[in-house]
């Protein structure tokens, strides 16, 4: 029996008017604001808690605890920093959800800062989506009118602003504390840690950093409560999430189903493999984390599954991909990638990545030395564990996970390029096999 | 005074919890907040590192000294890691994880770091090479392209960077933000992109970017001055202090074959720190090339004749014969200890004149009294130490990063880590006071002794900056640091030390020249005898004139006269003769004065390093050591006696006090043989007992005001500027501040100023680019002794004086 899909946060994606105040409040927007205001905050911190919900930026964090970190009556400002910077190759669930469903987003900021004791909020969107940038701030700009965001908001004596800002175009201010430098005006750059943003954030002061994704669950959690909340998923993996499904699929897109759904469930709402196409390898939460193969298409897509099995799920953000495709150029592109966003702060990111594309680039061209994969891997070892954040490590992930499938693929990569192996437009949509 | 043992009063820190933790087996307690790597110091064990720097904050980037903490599945980095209860710490020498993630950092390093350590400036002190050695492969696996840079280039004019040597680690970026407050560099682009690097248009010009150079870890910056000059091991290194000002920086001085190739910032914990100024780290040049070989003796051509010592000798000796009572002793501010203390008694018991002050510059009686009540003999006062754990300090006429920079520094560290207030009296809040984070208390020149004044009752017409000071000036160990220009602020120095003494707080003078404070404690001031004696006092005489072997009826009794007095003396035939050390004209108020009483007097002996104003005139010259031939002692601003050793050891050229002890010999009233352990005996022997101090002077403050038309000068010396000791340095000089003026909007208006404003006196005039400030009114303000800027040289006036405005054309 297939896990049915929970379409939640994308109930509404199809309405012509699903980004507008009406298209939202039409299907019970905003009702939870006045739930939360009559609230006490630390209640709804207590609330949040109990459904379990974490992080969905990809470390999941249990959020209720992340916001119960922030000390009380300090004295200092709190600030609420959203971080919808997704940049992860393979992650297409947050700009999708901002585009189409940005007023979840705007109700749940509300929510998290009254119960964090916010009175600034700050949405970080990376800066090469303009068009998710103007939707988000339409809608701010709609609360404000609606008097959702303000002064004493719906006289409950609360008040807020909320400030969408551009990123620059960089990956690393996907990572909370180089966001927090690059909204500041600063090098986006990781910062040390201790002291966490919780109590020397922004500004130095006490800051919740949380994803899009994460947020925009807030309103729901607070209209249905726990119980709703946690028949959804697993124990430690609870709610539902937002799946994009990418690659070789008929039906690429985002599907939200619960956690613990498995990736041949996913791949079949996705429409199956395209004509002709056969499962390879795949990715469950985008290119930090570690590959699977066909044996692992029945695993429930949960945190404590995806790490059984020695990968992350992520942002749950899975690529398929099918016989087409070398392994080799696929590491060596997503390699190219951190090399171009490594911000050079540390020396195993900065010298690693970039000592590592180099040779990969030569097993890519069909020259490269069998002993130099010995070296890749010291190098992967090299950086894991040791980089400034937590981007060094995710650099250092597919390597190895492709050596553990495909060594003999990179084997020969020091007689045959890449693109003889596979003919590079076998994998795309030019080859004749309809996606559809 | 050299036997003053420095006692610093209260700068050992408050107690701190201590953590009990083990570092490679070994137990030990440290203070809380202790990092790893500090820790691990204790006992010898170096933890290899690139990014850290115990004066820097952590940063963590470079990754070199991870290490293991028992319980955590990744290695840590020593540097950013805390001590804490308990933790079980293993570093390379104890723990396989360390040893390899350092090594795997090693190689990271070293893949694109450029193969060119022969020719690199920091090869053989090179922390790279050295933990390369000891923590890295012997052979390389990198066998791709290595990364590749235009190099050098020019952050300024004086350093260089070459960008593939570069480890990325910040230091420099971090030494510029963090202990300068020039964030002038900064790293640029990212991953192995990365580098450092400037604004367009705005080169590293900071006063203290020399620091950069030493405190990178590889080859990346080095000084236009030092490139490819030598390799450290060809070096001979000896510890010196600095003579540019009165912070009393420890340097260190690197000597190749008879000549000084670089100035490195000493540890020195109580005083710099690790750093100093880029003055006091480039501008050596001025001693590199004695200027004279041997006396020089004016012949009835009216020419100066190279001549023998003994031929010299017996011509000054001649020509003091009937000197003793009409003469007069000019002495400036390079003088060492001493050297001071030797002028003080040959114009005493040589010359049998009180007719001696080392203010070759504006000074004033009031100042006089001044240095001799509160400042003489009073031993280590104020300590750097204290000013970083004061709970106000307030500046009354001195811009600390201008004047006396590692002042400045330590005050940035306190105001930057602890919050120190700082409030200065002055006309305009200079960039230095903003990055003290301090509060301008609006003065205008000659106003200053009424702020000080009204600080002691309390601060109200300061408004609310000013309460909030005057109340903080009642907390133990606040402190007042008063500059030079409060000499020719009437009022203002007696207007200090009756605020530190309604308030309690402790008082400070800070001169500019490294010398002033040795010269007031060997008594270079009319009616000053050493160690704060006063000439006045029969006991005072005594207990000099033993310390001297001399007799005390051959002293002085009666007050001499001050520089200016001693000018007019000398114009009005007074003297018989003037000998002068040190002393350029054009730092005096009026020069042409001054020039005019050397051509007066019958009789000039100029005692010299290189030619100068004086020496043009001078009837004997007789050639003394540079900075660098001699062995001496400074006693710096908080009156801490900063010994120095001699660079060249073989030089045959005399001191100060040696060419007098033979001067004295030929009068045959002689004096000793005045080496330089002689005369720190003479020190020891002469220390403050007590008697006889001065009263601290009441004058009253009063004020000036301008006209219609006029403007009152405000004016201090930029650190680089046109100043002696710094001829020869054109790179170092490329850095300097330009010269403009500065007026506030309405003053402008109403002298109708645009673009450039000419400030004239019946002296002269000088055309400067104007820059409105905020500002009283009625007041310019321009560098004293700047590029276009000489205010004394040009005006003949000073801070406090007069001058016109008008629309200038440009210059």
């Amino acid at each position: 029996m297939a896990t049915p899909l929970t379409p939640i946060l994308t109930a509404h994606w199809d309405d012509p008017d699903s980004f507008t105040i009406d298209g939202y409040s039409r299907h019970g927007g905003y009702d939870a604001l006045p739930k939360a205001l009559a609230m006490e905050p630390d209640a709804v911190i207590g609330l949040v808690k109990d459904t379990g919900l974490r992080g969905r930026g990809g470390a999941g964090f249990p959020t209720g605890l992340k916001w119960s970190f922030v000390p009380q009556n300090d004295g200092k400002p709190h600030y609420l920093v959203v971080n919808a910077d997704e940049s992860e190759p393979g992650a297409c669930k947050d700009m999708p959800l901002l585009m189409a469903n940005p007023h979840a987003l705007v109700e749940g900021i509300i929510i998290t800062c009254y119960a964090i004791r916010a009175r600034h909020a700050f949405i970080y969107v990376r800066g090469e989506v303009p068009h998710a940038i103007r939707r988000v701030a339409a809608a701010v700009r709609e609360a404000y009118q609606a008097g959702h965001i303000g002064t004493n908001i719906h006289g409950s004596g609360f008040d807020l602003d909320v400030v969408v800002h551009s990123g620059a175009g960089a990956y690393i201010c996907g990572e909370e504390t180089a966001l927090l430098d690059s909204l500041e005006g600063r090098r986006g750059q990781p910062r040390l840690k201790p002291p966490f943003p919780a109590v020397a954030g922004l500004y130095a002061s006490p800051t919740v950093v949380n994803n899009v994704e994460t947020i925009s669950n807030i309103p729901y959690i607070i209209r249905n409560g726990v119980d709703w909340f946690r028949q959804f998923g697993t124990e430690k993996s609870p709610g539902f999430k937002l799946f994009s499904v990418s690659g070789h699929v008929r039906s690429p897109g985002v599907y939200e189903a619960p956690l613990g759904i498995t990736m041949r469930e996913l791949i079949d709402y996705a429409g199956g493999m395209r004509e002709g196409s056969e499962l390879k390898f795949w990715v469950p939460g985008g290119s930090s984390v570690p590959m699977l193969t066909a044996e692992h298409l029945d695993l429930p897509m949960t945190y404590e599954a995806m790490a059984e099995a020695g990968t992350m799920l992520g942002t749950a953000t899975p690529m398929v991909f099918d016989q087409t495709v070398s392994v080799v150029k696929t590491v060596t592109r997503w390699l190219e990638f951190y090399k171009h966003e490594s911000c050079g702060k540390c020396t195993p990111c900065r010298e690693g990545t970039s000592w590592m594309t180099g040779l990969l680039e030569t097993f890519e061209a069909g020259h490269g030395q069998e002993s130099d994969l010995q070296i890749i891997d010291d190098i992967c070892h090299q950086i894991a564990g040791r980089s400034f954040c937590a981007l060094g490590d995710a650099a250092a992930t597919p390597f190895p996970g492709a050596m553990k499938y495909f060594r003999d693929e990179f084997v020969a990569g020091t007689h045959t390029s890449a693109d003889d192996a596979f003919n590079p437009v076998a994998s795309t949509v030019l080859a004749g096999a309809s996606t559809r | 005074m050299t036997a003053t043992i420095p006692v610093p009063a209260d700068s050992s820190p408050p107690p701190v919890d201590g953590v009990s933790i083990t570092v490679d087996g070994v137990p030990m307690t440290v203070p809380k907040g202790t990092m790893i790597i500090r820790a691990a110091e204790q006992i010898g064990v170096e933890v290899p590192r690139f990014c850290d720097h115990p004066l820097l904050d952590p940063v963590a980037a470079c990754r070199m000294c991870l290490v293991e903490i028992e319980g955590q599945g990744k290695p840590q980095p020593a540097c950013a890691v805390a001590a804490s209860e308990g933790m079980s710490v293993k570093t390379q020498r104890t723990s396989e994880m360390a040893e390899l993630a350092q090594r795997g950092v090693m190689e990271f390093l070293l893949i694109n770091h450029p193969l060119d350590c022969p020719v690199c400036d920091k090869g053989g002190e090179c922390p790279l090479q050295n933990q390369a050695m000891e923590h890295g492969r012997s052979e390389s696996r990198f066998d791709l392209e290595k990364r590749h840079f235009d190099k050098p280039i020019n952050l300024s004019a004086q350093i260089l960077l070459d960008r593939e040597r570069c480890v990325s680690c910040a230091r420099c970026t971090r030494f510029s933000e963090q202990i300068a407050g020039d964030p002038l560099i900064e790293l640029f682009e990212r991953g192995s992109k990365q580098q450092v690097g400037i604004a367009e248009d705005r080169p590293f010009d900071s006063y203290f970017s020399g620091n950069t150079v030493q405190v990178c870890p590889v080859g990346a910056l080095t000084s236009s001055q030092y490139r490819f000059r030598s390799r450290p091991f060809d070096l001979v290194s000896v510890p010196t202090v600095c003579e540019h000002c009165s912070s009393g920086c420890g340097l260190r001085t690197d000597v190749r074959r008879s000549t000084v190739l670089r100035r490195l910032a000493w540890d020195t914990p109580e005083v710099n720190e690790e750093w100093n100024c880029d003055k006091g780290r480039f501008a050596f040049a001025h001693a590199a090339t004695p200027e004279f070989d041997t006396p020089l003796v004016r012949g009835d051509d009216g020419i100066l004749h190279a001549a023998t010592w003994p031929e010299a000798l017996e011509r000054v000796a001649e020509g003091l014969a009937d000197a003793r009572g009409r003469s007069a002793v000019l002495t400036g501010g390079r003088l060492t200890l001493e050297d001071s203390l030797a002028y003080s008694k040959f114009a005493r018991a040589v010359l049998g004149t009180d007719d001696v002050d080392f203010r070759a510059r504006p000074h004033s009686t009031e100042e006089a009294d001044f240095l001799a009540s509160v400042v003489a003999g009073s031993g280590l006062g104020v300590t750097y130490d204290q000013l970083e754990n004061a709970p106000v300090v307030v500046l009354a006429g001195l811009d600390p990063e201008e004047e006396s920079p590692i002042v400045f520094l330590r005050l940035r560290k306190a105001a930057r880590k602890r919050q120190l207030p700082i409030a200065s009296i002055a006309a305009w809040a200079t960039p230095g006071l903003g990055k003290m984070f301090g509060t301008l208390l609006p003065t205008a020149p000659g106003a200053e002794g009424e702020a000080l004044s009204a600080l002691a009752r309390g601060g109200d017409t300061l408004g609310s900056d000013g309460r909030r000071i005057a109340a903080l000036l009642n907390e133990p160990g606040a402190v007042i640091l008063v500059g030079e220009r409060l000499a020719t602020c009437t009022g203002a120095l007696s207007a200090a030390a009756a605020l530190a003494h309604t308030t309690g707080a402790r008082l400070a003078w800070i001169p500019r020249r490294a010398g002033e404070r040795g010269a007031v404690e060997a008594g270079l001031l009319p009616g000053l005898l050493p160690g704060g004696r006063s000439l006045a006092d029969a006991q005072s005489r005594a207990e000099v004139a033993a310390a001297w072997g001399v007799s005390v009826d051959d002293l002085p009794t009666k007050v001499g006269r001050e520089v200016d007095a001693i000018v007019e003396a000398a114009r009005a035939g007074a003297y018989n003769a003037l000998v002068v050390a040190g002393v350029d004209p054009f730092d005096t108020r009026r020069p042409d004065d001054v020039i005019a009483a050397l051509e007066a007097v019958p009789f000039l002996v100029s005692i010299e390093v290189r030619p100068s104003a004086v020496t043009e005139f001078a009837d004997v010259v007789l050639p003394v050591s540079t900075i660098t031939q001699r062995a001496g002692t400074f006693v710096d601003w908080e009156g801490r006696t900063r010994v120095f050793g001699q660079v060249f050891r073989t030089s045959l050229a005399l001191t100060d006090a040696r060419v007098l002890a033979m001067i004295a010999d030929e009068l045959d009233r002689p004096v000793g043989r005045q080496d330089v352990a002689g005369m720190r005996k003479e020190a020891a022997a002469l220390a403050p007992s007590g008697s006889g101090r001065r009263e601290v002077p009441s004058v009253a403050a009063s004020s000036v005001s301008a006209s219609s038309g006029q403007a009152v000068v405000s004016t201090w010396h930029h650190l680089l500027d046109e100043g002696t000791l710094q001829r020869g340095d054109d790179d170092l000089a490329a850095t300097a501040r330009t010269a403009v003026a500065r007026v506030s909007a309405a003053t402008a208006r109403a002298a109708g100023l645009t673009d450039f404003v000419t400030l004239s006196t019946d002296a002269g005039s000088l055309d400067l680019p104007v820059v409105v400030t905020d500002m009283p009114d009625g007041v310019v303000w321009l560098p004293t002794n700047s590029h276009n800027s000489n205010v004394r040289r040009v005006l003949g006036v000073d801070h406090g004086a007069i001058v016109s405005l008008a629309s200038g054309g440009g210059a």
